[in-house]
Order: structure tokens, then sequence, then C-alpha cells
């Protein structure tokens, strides 16, 4: 209870104090801001460090966290490091394009012609909740062990929020900019690629910051249950051969990856949507 | 509702019922379309079972109890997984929009994780729990805490301030305040972070059955198609793929049910 009358009162003066703020002091609060923010992150690798080395727990349960770097240190200097990164990379982003091209387009056709609606209108509602992970068996049964299964898989489940998305977001565009459009004299093609499309943009990007992360995990899984190369399957085969500190260095590794692959999204989404006065990002994905 | 649903005529009843006929029609001409597929192009290979072929071991599966006890021992997981998620992941997220400190503290390790695939956890997981139940309620645990959440801690950060003044005004103390303004406020966000993770829960029971397990409808999955009666591997993941689809539109009907009195 003090500490949120403090915070608020520490607030409150801050925003008292701005309009005389010389340039330095603004980047002494950013920096400092930017200290107590990562401060939670260092605590915890901190305390990774030293509870790993207590004794309380084996070197195979929790290696310290230097250990895990180290190894990082030595994939990176051996080269594997950027070999897997780049398979799952490629492996994860390959389906994302394909399932963005394939997903926007199907979502215009089925916003424009009312069997294509008709059709897979069920189709998209039933799949979208289903866990699709489950097909990954069937999948590697009909396409093989290969990237060709990987990367279908990754489409199977990333297309759906993208053509959800186009929909809902050609579904809400403003009559009057499609009448005014049609005043001035412009026809199917121009009114979907010229009106709709950017109209929709927004929504689309949603969709597809839904979906990037999709493809990623679903990237990341088929390599952990199919084995070979790439991230998730080089852990895998450390955990088959009990190297724990191997398992802790893929966990890293996914995670960083993850994690700048979704921030790049979140820019890209700025930059895109510079124009439009909804650049904020989605709160849950 | 239902006594009113039955006193329409019968005529919109029928017609009601042809609609969603109508409208489920594209599933049906699939699965007819799979049915002719599997019996006339790919009859002489085993890769494609029809769909009668599935029906049958789904019958014969289930007369086994194998599909039975397997997914008692999945849902058992999912459900105690989810569970603890939503818990403590609903605790977490009102805590955090109550209490700027906690904030601070939680609000960068909650960045850092949420992007994170939590199937890379498996393994992890297996090496501290083993190959039981515990490893899958742990990593269920985790992945779906972190949507539940930011979901909490969105819809308790919106609360809306006139209520709490008022609330304030009447001479609540805080954790009434809590308890009738915050936590009634959170619910609609939260309720939508759990759905998201209801269907993560389901792709990670899967994913580490089908990885690392001696039970549940992942090892099912993978033992059958190892043994290459795929028949009945497509009869388990077509249940899997069903019950992540009907979990879903329960939980929906249930969310509308419990949202029913925010108007």
């Amino acid at each position: 209870m003090a500490g949120i009358e403090q915070a608020e009162n520490a607030r409150g003066s801050a925003t008292a104090l701005e309009p005389e703020q010389s340039a330095f002091a603004f980047v002494f609060r950013t920096l400092c801001w930017g200290a107590v923010r990562s401060l939670p992150i260092v605590l915890l690798a901190v305390a990774w460090e030293v509870f790993a080395r207590s004794g309380a727990v084996t070197m195979f349960q929790l290696p310290p966290l230097s250990a895990v770097l180290e190894r990082i240190w030595h994939d990176a200097i051996g080269g594997d490091l950027f070999i897997n990164t780049g398979l799952t990379l490629y492996r994860a982003i390959t389906g994302f394009l394909i399932s963005m091209v394939a997903g926007v387009a199907l979502g215009m056709l089925m916003s424009r012609s009312a069997i294509m609606r008709w059709f897979f209108d069920p189709i998209i509602s039933v799949g979208f909740p289903m866990p699709k992970i489950a097909f990954l068996p069937i999948v590697v049964l009909w396409l093989g062990f290969y990237d060709v299964s990987k990367i279908s898989m990754v489409v199977f489940d990333a297309i759906f929020p993208v053509v959800t998305a186009t929909i809902a977001g050609i579904a809400g565009i403003e009559r009057e900019l499609i009448w005014s459009a049609r005043n001035m004299g412009a026809n199917n093609r121009e009114l979907m690629w010229q009106i709709a499309l950017p109209a929709a943009l927004p929504q689309i990007m949603t969709g597809l910051q839904v979906a990037l992360p999709i493809a990623m995990i679903v990237a990341v899984v088929a390599e952990m249950v199919m084995g070979g190369y790439g991230l998730g399957g080089a852990m895998m085969t450390e955990y088959r051969f009990a190297n724990s500190r191997g398992v802790f260095a893929g966990i890293v590794e996914i995670a960083v990856v993850g994690y700048v692959l979704v921030k790049g999204m979140s820019l890209l989404r700025r930059r895109l949507l510079i124009w439009h006065p909804e650049a904020s990002e989605p709160t849950t994905v | 509702m239902t006594s009113a649903a039955l006193a329409l005529p019968e005529r919109t009843r029928l017609q009601a019922v042809s609609m969603s006929l109508f409208r489920y029609l594209p599933l049906v001409l699939l699965a007819i379309g799979w049915e002719l597929t599997a019996r006339f192009v790919f009859a002489s290979s085993s890769a494609l079972p029809s769909l009668s072929q599935v029906a049958a071991a789904w019958i014969e599966l289930v007369k086994d109890g194998d599909l039975i006890t397997h997914g008692a021992s999945s849902l058992y997981r999912a459900g105690v997984g989810l569970l603890l998620a939503v818990l403590i992941g609903a605790a977490l997220g009102i805590f955090m929009a109550w209490w700027r400190p906690v904030n601070i503290a939680l609000a960068p390790l909650v960045e850092m994780f949420y992007p994170m695939p939590k199937s890379a956890l498996i393994p992890v997981t297996v090496i501290w729990l083993g190959f039981g139940d515990g490893s899958k309620i742990l990593l269920i645990f985790l992945g779906c805490m972190l949507p539940v959440t930011i979901g909490a801690f969105n819809g308790a950060r919106g609360t809306d301030r006139a209520l709490v003044w008022s609330a304030r005004s009447m001479g609540a103390g805080r954790l009434r305040m809590l308890w009738d303004v915050v936590l009634p406020s959170a619910i609609p966000e939260m309720l939508n972070g759990i759905r998201t993770a209801l269907a993560l829960t389901f792709i990670l029971l899967v994913t580490s059955e089908l990885i690392v397990a001696r039970q549940g409808f992942g090892y099912l999955i993978g033992y059958l198609g190892n043994n290459g009666s795929y028949d009945a591997m497509f009869a388990v993941v077509l249940t899997v793929a069903f019950l992540g689809f009907a979990a879903d539109r329960i939980y929906q009907r249930l969310m509308q049910r419990i949202l029913r009195w925010r108007e």
C-alpha cells in the first residue's frame, strides 16, 4: 500500500518537472529506467548461476548459466549454431511466407466470392481451434522426414490466423471508402488491390504477428519430433546423449531466436503502418 | 430459452436445421472426397486409409479400452496443468496490475519469456520430473501461465477508474476492492487469455507425449504409427483434433454465459 502511493507520487513529481528537464537529465532518466527494467533479468541470471552452484541440484539437473553460455560460445565458434539457427529460420520463415501469400489470397477470395466463402468457412472455423500438431505423424508419413514435411506443417498451422485476419480486415473496411472508389471509377481489381488490401493491412498485420511465433514454434516442434539438424533437432540429440548443458544451450538459443523474431515483427509493423492511426501492437498472441 | 426454441413453428426449425446442414456441407463433401480418394486413388497404399476404415479402427480402439486409458491420462495431465496455470497465472496478473513494484519486477521477465516457444522446455521438464505425468503437467503449466497472466493484467489494469473511486468513497478496504471491483473487471480479458491457454494445452500435451511419454494420446499416435497401423493412428489423431475443437467451442459457450452480466 505504501509502495503504490510512493510510486504514484514519484510519477506525479516527474511529470510536473518534465517541461524544465534538460536533455542530459532525459538521457540519464532513460538509462536509469533501462537499468531498472533489465534488473529482474540480471537477477534471474545471477540466481540461476548461484542456485546451480549451490549444490542443491546436480550439474545434470541444472548446469550453471556460465557453463551453458560457454557451450553456446563453442557452438558459435564451431559454426553449428549458425547452421542450426539458419535451418530453423529457413523452415519457419519459408512456411510463414507461404502462409502469408496463400492466407491473404484465400482471405481475399473468400471475401469476394460467396462460393469460396461457403466452402472454406466451416473448414477454417473447425480447423482453427484444432491442435494441428497432432497431424504431424501423418504429414511425416506422406511427405517424409525432410524439409517439405516440416514446412508443410508450418504452413498448415500458420495459415489460419492470416486467413481470418484478412477476412475480418476486409469486412471491416468503411463503406464510404469503397463507395468513393467506385464513384471515381475503380473496377473490381483496382478496388481489391488499391483500396481493400491497404485498408485491411492493420488487421492483416495483426494476423501475421500471430502467425510468426506459430511458424517458429511449429518449426522447432517438427524438428524435435523428427530429429536431425535445426535448433529443435540438435537439442533433442543432446537430450538423447543426456548432455544437459547442450539441452539448456538449445533452450536459450531457441528463446533468443523467438524473441528476436517477435520483436522484429512488431518493429516492422510500426514501420509499415506508420501512416495509420492505429499503430499499436496486439496485446495477446 | 429452450422452451421458446421448442415452441418455434415446425417450419422455422426445419429451416434452421437445413441452414446449418448447408453451412457444414463442405465438411461432408471433404469427408466423401477423402473416402473416394482413399478407395480409388490410393487403394494399394496403406498411407491413406479410408474414412470407413478409420471409423472401424476407432471403434476397435474404444472397445479395447486403449483410447479410454490413454485419453484419461492425457486429459488428467491437461486438466491439472491448465488449472494450475489459470490459478497462478491469474493471481500473478492481477497482482502485477494491483501493485506497481510487482509489475516492475515481473514485467521484463514476462516480456522475455512470452515469445519463447515453450515446447523447447520438453527435454528439461523430463530431466527434472521424469517420463510420467509430472513433466507434462509442469510443461503445460509453464506454457499456459503467461497468456493467462497477460490477460488478467490487461483486464485488471483497465479497471474503470470511476468504479475504483466510488468503491473507495463508499469505504471499501483495499482487499475488498480487489475482490469486488478489480477482479470482476479483469474477468473478460482473463477469459480470453484462458482461451489461448486452452489451445496451447492441447498443443503442448500432444507434442510432449509424441516426444517422450509412455502413455497418452501422443504416445498412442507414435506407437500406432511405428507399428504401421495407420488406420488406428488416423483415428487417434482425429480424436485429439476433435477434442481440441470441442473444448474450444464448449469454452466459448461457457464464456458467453459467464459474461452475461456484462451488457
